[in-house]
C-alpha cells in the first residue's frame, strides 16, 4: 500500500494509537560542568582561533548585555532585551557558518550578530536610534540588521522570518550558491503559523535552511509546558519530513558540532534541518519585563549554576588557550570600552527629517514630498516643540 | 465611586462580567497567572479559575479562531490580542470568519459576543511594532463593530457593553493611557451604548473630532483655539463602527466647520469615512474644507516619533486653517 507521496504504509488490524510522546528526541551534550569532555564525545574540528573569538563573542554579550540594562535603567536608552543564558546558542550556532551564510534571527540573537562582526560603534548608534544607525533610527533597540556582514533586519513580529528564510534559502539554492541560511526563533514563536508554514515549505521545496529553535523555557511570562504538548520543538520537524537534533543550548562545544554537521547536510542534500537548542532565558524577556511575577528566584539560581561561559571557560583553560588573569583584565578593558562607545553614541545627532520619508518606497512618491514640506514649514513655525529636527533643515 | 486608571477599569468590567455570566472567558498570550503584560486580567485566574482565564500558545491566528469556535458554540470570550501590531496573522479568521458567521450561514449561526481586546497606538517609544492603529483595516469590513474608549469610566462601560453585544466587538485600547488616565469610575456594572458619540462640549465655530488618546490632544489644541476666541464643539466618536453619523452631522450643521484627528497615517483613515459622509450630509452648511489632521504616510517611526504624530500645535494650525478659510 502507498500513499500519494508514495511512501510505504505498513498495515496493522487491530487499532491501536501512536502515543503523542512516541518520539522522544535525545540531547546532545559534549562539554561538562567542569569543563571536561564526556566519555565517547566527539570534540568539534575548532582551532585556536576560532575558539577564543567564540568565547569572546560570548564575554563581549554578556558584558554589553549587563551594561545596556543598566543605560535602559537610567534612562539613556528607551529598552533592552538580554540574551543571558543563551550565549552559547547563538554564538556556537554562528560561528559553525560561512560568513556568507544568511541569519535571519528573532532579536535575542547579539551573540550571532557580534559573532559576524557587527562592531560595538554599530551596536550603540542602533540602540541609540542616532543617524550613524544602520536602520536610521527607525526601531526600538536591538533590532539589528546589516547587509554587509549578511545579518537581516530584526522585526518584531514572531516567527515572520521562518517562511522568509525557507524563501530565502530556496533562492540562495536556484542561484547555485553554496551557502545556507540560518533562521532562529523561540520555542513560543514557533506556535505561529508562520512556523509550520515555513518548515513544510522549505521540507517540500527542499530549501537548505537551518532552523534554529531557542527553546529557552519562557515566552514573556509563559512557561514552555504551557507553550506545548509533546516532546518539544525537535520533533516536529520529523512530522515534516526533515532531519532533527536536539542540543544542550548551553553546551557551547555541542551546538557548534550540530550546526555544523546540519550546514554540511543542508548543503549537500539540499534540504532543511532542525536544531532545537535547550538553555534558559536566565534574564528578563526585556527591560519592561520583570520576572518575579512568574516564576521563582530558586528556579532562575538552578540555571545559573549552568552558565554557558563558565563551562566553555574552563574548557579553554584546559586546552591551554585561555589564561584568566589576561581574560579578567581583557574583560575590565572591555567594560571600559563600552562605556566610552556609550557616552560617544548617546552624543551622536539622531537622523535628520528626511528619514522619515524615505525607504518608504525606493523613491518618495509625491505625496510624501508634499507632506515633508508641510512638515516643515509646520516645525519652522513652532521650531521650540521639535527639538531633535528643528533648525537642522533649509 | 473609587480612583481607578484605565487598566483597572478594564480590570473591574472584566472582573464584573465573569462573576455575572459564566459564559465570559478571558485568554490571550501571558494573560493568564501574570494577568496579561499590562496586567489587565490581573488575578481573574485566581478568582475564577484556569478553565476561565489562561495564557495560550503564541498565535494569533489560534486566538482568533479559538474564540470564534467559543463563541459559535455561545460563549462571551473575551480574547486579548497582547498589541494591535500583532493581530495581523489573525487577520483572517477576524475578516473571513468573525465578520461574517452570521451572516454566511442565514444567522444559523453567529459569533456575537465575541470581543478582541487589543492595546492601540503610539507614545510609548515603540516604533513601528508596538504603536500602530490599525481601526481603518476593520471598519472596513462589514460585521465588525469598533469601539475606542478615552478615559477609564468610558473603557469600563462600553468594555460591558461590547462583551453583551450581540455582534463581535474590536476593543481597541490606547495604552498610552493605561496607567496615565486616572477618573472616578462607578463600581457597580454599567453600560455605555455602542454607537453614540458623544459631545464633550459645546461650540459654535468649529467641530473638533477625535476617539481614544487622541481627545486629550485635541482638547489642548481647543484650549488654544479658545484662548483666541473661537469657540469649540468636541466630540468623542467613541465607536467607529457603527459610527453615530447624526451627533456629528448634527454639530457641523451647526458650526459648519469639522476638523478630524486620528493618529493612524492620513490615507485610508477612518477620517476619509467620516469627510466623505459629512461633506454630503452638510455640503450647503459647511463654510470650509474638512480637515483631516493624521499621522504621516509612512511606517510609525522612533526617533522622530514627535515629528510623525497629529500633536496638539498640527490641530491647532488645522483649527485656525479651518475658521480662517
Amino acid at each position: 500500500m502507498t500513499n500519494p507521496n508514495n511512501a510505504t504504509i505498513s498495515t496493522v488490524h487491530t487499532a491501536e494509537f501512536t502515543s503523542g510522546h512516541a518520539l522522544q528526541i535525545p540531547t546532545l551534550r559534549i562539554l561538562q560542568d567542569d569543563g571536561s569532555i564526556y566519555p565517547g564525545a566527539e570534540v568539534p574540528q575548532l582551532d585556536q582561533a576560532t575558539a577564543l573569538k567564540m568565547y569572546d563573542s560570548m564575554q563581549f554579550i554578556r558584558i554589553l548585555d549587563e551594561r545596556m540594562l543598566a543605560a535602559q535603567r537610567q534612562g539613556r536608552i528607551s529598552f533592552y532585551m538580554q540574551c543571558l543564558g543563551e550565549e552559547a546558542a547563538t554564538v556556537g550556532s554562528a560561528a559553525a557558518l560561512d560568513d556568507k551564510d544568511m541569519i535571519m534571527a528573532q532579536y535575542r540573537e547579539q551573540g550571532a550578530l557580534r559573532y559576524r562582526g557587527f562592531s560595538l560603534e554599530q551596536f550603540m548608534n542602533q540602540l541609540f536610534s542616532n543617524e550613524k544607525d544602520l536602520g536610521k533610527g527607525r526601531q526600538m533597540p536591538v533590532h539589528y540588521g546589516s547587509k554587509d556582514i549578511y545579518y537581516m533586519t530584526i522585526s518584531s513580529p514572531l516567527g515572520t522570518q521562518i517562511p522568509q528564510a525557507s524563501g530565502y534559502a530556496y533562492a540562495q539554492k536556484l542561484r547555485g550558491l553554496k551557502n545556507t541560511t540560518i533562521c532562529y526563533f523561540g520555542e513560543g514563536a514557533a506556535s505561529e503559523g508562520d512556523f509550520h508554514a515555513g518548515l513544510n515549505m522549505a521540507a517540500v521545496h527542499k530549501a537548505p535552511v537551518i532552523f534554529f529553535c531557542r527553546n529557552n523555557g519562557y515566552a514573556i511570562s509563559t512557561p514552555a509546558n504551557e507553550q506545548f504538548k509533546g516532546d518539544g520543538i525537535a520533533c516536529r520537524g520529523v512530522g515534516y519530513g526533515m532531519k532533527a537534533i536536539r542540543v544542550d543550548g548551553a553546551d557551547i562545544l555541542a551546538v557548534y558540532k550540530a550546526t555544523q554537521m546540519a550546514r554540511d547536510y543542508a548543503l549537500e542534500h539540499e534540504e532543511p534541518i532542525l536544531i532545537e537548542s535547550i538553555a534558559y532565558r536566565l534574564g528578563a524577556h526585556s527591560s519592561s519585563d520583570d520576572p518575579s511575577g512568574y516564576r521563582s528566584k530558586e528556579e532562575e539560581e538552578l540555571w545559573r549554576k549552568n552558565d554557558p561561559i563558565s563551562r566553555y571557560r574552563l574548557w579553554l583553560v584546559k586546552q591551554g588557550w585561555l589564561n584568566e588573569d589576561e581574560d579578567k583584565a581583557k574583560s575590565d578593558a572591555l567594560r571600559q570600552e563600552i562605556l566610552d562607545a556609550l557616552k560617544v553614541a548617546e552624543k551622536v545627532a539622531k537622523p535628520g527629517i528626511e528619514h522619515l520619508m524615505s525607504d518608504v518606497y525606493e523613491t518618495p512618491i509625491p505625496l510624501l514630498n508634499e507632506q515633508l514640506e508641510e512638515l516643515k514649514a509646520h516645525i519652522r513655525k513652532y521650531p521650540d516643540a521639535y527639538p531633535v529636527t528643528a533648525g537642522r533643515f533649509e | 465611586m473609587a480612583k481607578m486608571n484605565m487598566l483597572q477599569a478594564i480590570n473591574n468590567a472584566l472582573d464584573l462580567a465573569m462573576a455575572k455570566d459564566d459564559g465570559v472567558l478571558c485568554f490571550g498570550e501571558d494573560v493568564g497567572h501574570f494577568g496579561g503584560v499590562f496586567r489587565a486580567t490581573s488575578k481573574l485566574q485566581e478568582k475564577y479559575g484556569k478553565a476561565r482565564c489562561f495564557n495560550t500558545p503564541l498565535t494569533e491566528q489560534g486566538i482568533a479562531g479559538f474564540a470564534n469556535g467559543m463563541a459559535a458554540q455561545g460563549m462571551k470570550p473575551v480574547a486579548e490580542i497582547q498589541f494591535a501590531d500583532y493581530i495581523f496573522p489573525a487577520f483572517d479568521q477576524i475578516v473571513n470568519e468573525t465578520a461574517k458567521f452570521r451572516y454566511r450561514s442565514g444567522n444559523e449561526f453567529n459569533v456575537g459576543g465575541l470581543v478582541f481586546r487589543t492595546p492601540y497606538g503610539g507614545g510609548i517609544a515603540g516604533g513601528h511594532y508596538h504603536s500602530q492603529s490599525p481601526e481603518a483595516y476593520f471598519a472596513h469590513t462589514p460585521g465588525l463593530k469598533i469601539v475606542v474608549p478615552r478615559d477609564p469610566a468610558q473603557a469600563k462601560g462600553l468594555l460591558l457593553a461590547a462583551i453583551n453585544c450581540p455582534d463581535p466587538v474590536i476593543f481597541f485600547e490606547p495604552k498610552k493611557l493605561y496607567r496615565a488616565s486616572v477618573g472616578e469610575v462607578s463600581e457597580e456594572y454599567y453600560e455605555i451604548p455602542l454607537g453614540k458619540a458623544e459631545v464633550l462640549q459645546q461650540g459654535k465655530d468649529v467641530t473638533v473630532l477625535a476617539w481614544g488618546a487622541q481627545m486629550e490632544i485635541i482638547q489642548k489644541a481647543v484650549d488654544m483655539a479658545q484662548a483666541e476666541g473661537i469657540s469649540c464643539e468636541v466630540i468623542d466618536l467613541r465607536s467607529i463602527q457603527p459610527w453615530d453619523v447624526d451627533t456629528v452631522a448634527e454639530s457641523v450643521m451647526k458650526t459648519g466647520r469639522l476638523v478630524i484627528n486620528h493618529e493612524a497615517p492620513l490615507t485610508g483613515g477612518f477620517a476619509a469615512e467620516i469627510a466623505s459622509t459629512i461633506q454630503k450630509k452638510c455640503f450647503l452648511h459647511l463654510e470650509s474644507p474638512i480637515e483631516r489632521v493624521c499621522g504621516l504616510d509612512i511606517p510609525y517611526p522612533l526617533a522622530l516619533e514627535k515629528e510623525y504624530v497629529p500633536d496638539h500645535l498640527k490641530t491647532y494650525e488645522a483649527i485656525k486653517r479651518s475658521v480662517n478659510f
